[in-house]
């Protein structure tokens, strides 16, 4: 006999989710206050999404944020998991330990000494800090992440499937893209995804690396909102909210039926095979 | 056995690029920290000065001191910024255990399919930015509030929560719970029923099995937990400057006035070091606990 759940255990459940998405409730639902004021509610508008709509400050920085985390989320991707095909494949080569330390390290280390670092190194090889600079650092912060993703999938995957493709005389590469990549796909996807709503977050490393002109949609809520609540930055969190909480639901949707789907084949072979 | 050469060689664009991106700009901080402020771009010296070739980097080497640190060990500020940081990413660890400890008890005693929909529901959040995360606390905290505004509601008098130690903690415990919750559930998921059920027909009370089989068998999700909390809460920027107000005194805030309102690069560089330094023993305890995790695991 199995345990349920006691008062208890139900309690702290209840009470935990109500802590994490009470303020996110009351963000949103003061994103169509009419009135500018936390405390009173002017009845229901969406004039704030109206003037959000209207600010091109935050537009711009919301699409150079979008810019940076697609092009630094891909470049994450490329190099996290070449990371993981040598730590999860290349048995023990030399600089192993330190080639897997330098993975993981900038997962584990501070973001302000990050950003500060890779600021220091724009400026002695002078390069003017940008676009392309914030793209350099996000792709530096969430390549450890992807690594991660990858690399689990990676050791629990069946290798003679691929040690099979190779006695057959199939070529590294090919072997890699027709063998091992179908395989790990949905952890690169995961990673790729991992990699970019980190990017879209990122405050701290992008005020560094950033420049005049590139200034990221976090970076222009966070002066924002050091001056005091503002309904406009409700609005555009609202958003921010509604499309992570999308995206993450279609993955969990599509992952779902693609295990019904398998079993759901399983079960016709077995019925096939009795036939 | 086949040859590993290809998938070594996968190493290389990643190993080019963090020795690039990573481990030359970590040098750059560690010399910056021995260099001085100067009224400059970039404002420190000294600089290399290469058409003077050796002897212009034997002038550069000799110019380099611990001045800085000296003046980290002898200004106050930096140190009681260092101790109230070790101190909140303490007490925040632990608030966060106490917390998303029986978050997760409960989950894994779930059934199944109602585990993966709060799985799911712990993890919503994370995704959501941090900073929008912290900033609607703001509304919450502040005087004029929405906590005020309950309290009133309900006849009590009002609190002023917000740029306080306790705002702090708060943040704290909201952006790094499920850090806390996921290796503690991922823990206790797994743990044997029937071991409970023995203890239990041995006459052992509920609360005594709680203790003496759970809990301990939970202590590696725990570690994990604590480490993955401790370690980024020491360096945090955007919760204490944003709840805790001017008298909050964190580190990453240090560094972070250093670097842009001050423009003491060298000083910024130095606190940096230091606290790298004191995260060390941290971050080796947390990546040996991987390291073996994954072993167990293979």
């Amino acid at each position: 006999m199995r345990k349920g759940p006691t008062p208890f255990n139900i309690a702290a459940i209840t009470a935990g989710l109500v802590f994490l998405y009470l303020p996110i409730a009351a963000l949103v639902l003061y994103s169509f206050n009419a009135s500018r004021l936390v405390t009173v509610w002017g009845g229901f508008s969406t004039r704030w999404y109206e003037s959000l709509f209207a600010n091109e400050a935050l537009m711009g920085a919301a699409w150079v944020t979008v810019r940076v985390g697609l092009i630094s989320a891909t470049a994450a991707t490329i190099l996290g998991t070449l990371a993981a095909v040598a730590l999860a494949r290349g048995g023990r080569f030399g600089g192993r330990t330190l080639f897997s330390g330098l993975v993981y390290a900038p997962m584990v280390m501070p973001e302000v000494i990050l950003g500060l670092s890779l600021l220091l190194l724009f400026v002695a090889l002078r390069i003017d800090r940008g676009f392309w600079t914030v793209v350099i650092a996000h792709s530096t912060c969430t390549l450890a992440y992807v690594a991660v993703v990858v690399h689990a999938r990676l050791v629990t995957f069946d290798r003679s499937l691929e040690e099979a493709a190779q006695d057959l005389g199939c070529p590294p590469i090919r072997t890699f893209l027709t063998v091992t990549l179908p395989n790990i796909a949905p952890a690169v996807a995961a990673g790729w995804m991992l990699a970019f709503t980190l990017s879209l977050d990122d405050l701290v490393v992008a005020s560094f690396a950033s420049g005049p002109g590139a200034t990221t949609l976090p970076m222009r809520i966070y002066s924002q909102v050091r001056l005091g609540v503002s309904p406009e930055i409700n609005a555009a969190s609202t958003l921010l909210i509604a499309a992570v909480a999308t995206a993450v639901l279609i993955y969990a949707i599509v992952g779902k039926w693609r295990r019904v789907k398998e079993l759901r084949s399983e079960a016709g072979a077995g019925r096939r095979a009795a036939a | 056995m086949k040859t590993k050469r290809g998938e070594r060689l996968a190493a290389i664009a990643p190993f080019l690029w963090l020795g690039v991106f990573f481990l030359f700009p970590f040098a750059l901080v560690l010399k910056l920290s021995f260099s001085d402020q100067a009224l400059a771009m970039p404002p420190y010296a000294p600089q290399i000065d290469w058409s003077a070739g050796l002897a212009g980097i034997r002038a550069f080497m000799s110019a380099l001191d611990l001045e800085t640190y000296a003046r980290l060990k002898s200004d106050d500020l930096y140190l009681v910024a260092y101790l109230s940081s070790l101190r909140f990413a303490a007490i925040g660890t632990l608030l966060c255990l106490l917390v998303g400890y029986p978050i997760a008890l409960g989950m894994a005693r779930c059934a199944p399919n109602t585990r993966n929909i709060l799985l799911l529901a712990v993890i919503l959040p994370f995704w959501t930015s941090f900073l929008i995360r912290v900033y609607a606390w703001i509304a919450i905290l502040k005087p004029e509030g929405l906590l005020n505004m309950g309290l009133e509601a309900i006849g009590l008098p009002g609190l002023s929560v917000l740029n306080t130690q306790a705002a702090v903690y708060v943040g704290l415990i909201y952006c790094y719970l499920p850090f806390m919750v996921l290796p503690i559930y991922a823990v206790l998921e797994k743990q044997d029923h029937s071991l409970l059920e023995a203890a239990a027909d041995l006459g052992s009370p509920p609360w005594k099995s709680f203790w003496q089989v759970t809990v301990p068998l939970s202590l590696p999700g725990v570690t994990a937990g604590a480490l993955l909390c401790f370690i980024p809460m020491v360096g945090e920027f955007v919760v204490p400057d944003l709840l805790g107000g001017v008298q909050t005194l964190m580190i990453g805030k240090t560094i972070w006035t250093e670097f842009f309102a001050n423009r003491d690069w060298p000083s910024a560089s130095a606190v940096a070091v230091v606290l790298l330094l004191t995260l060390v023993i941290p971050i080796v305890l947390y990546q040996r606990q991987q390291a073996k995790a994954l072993e167990a695991g293979r």
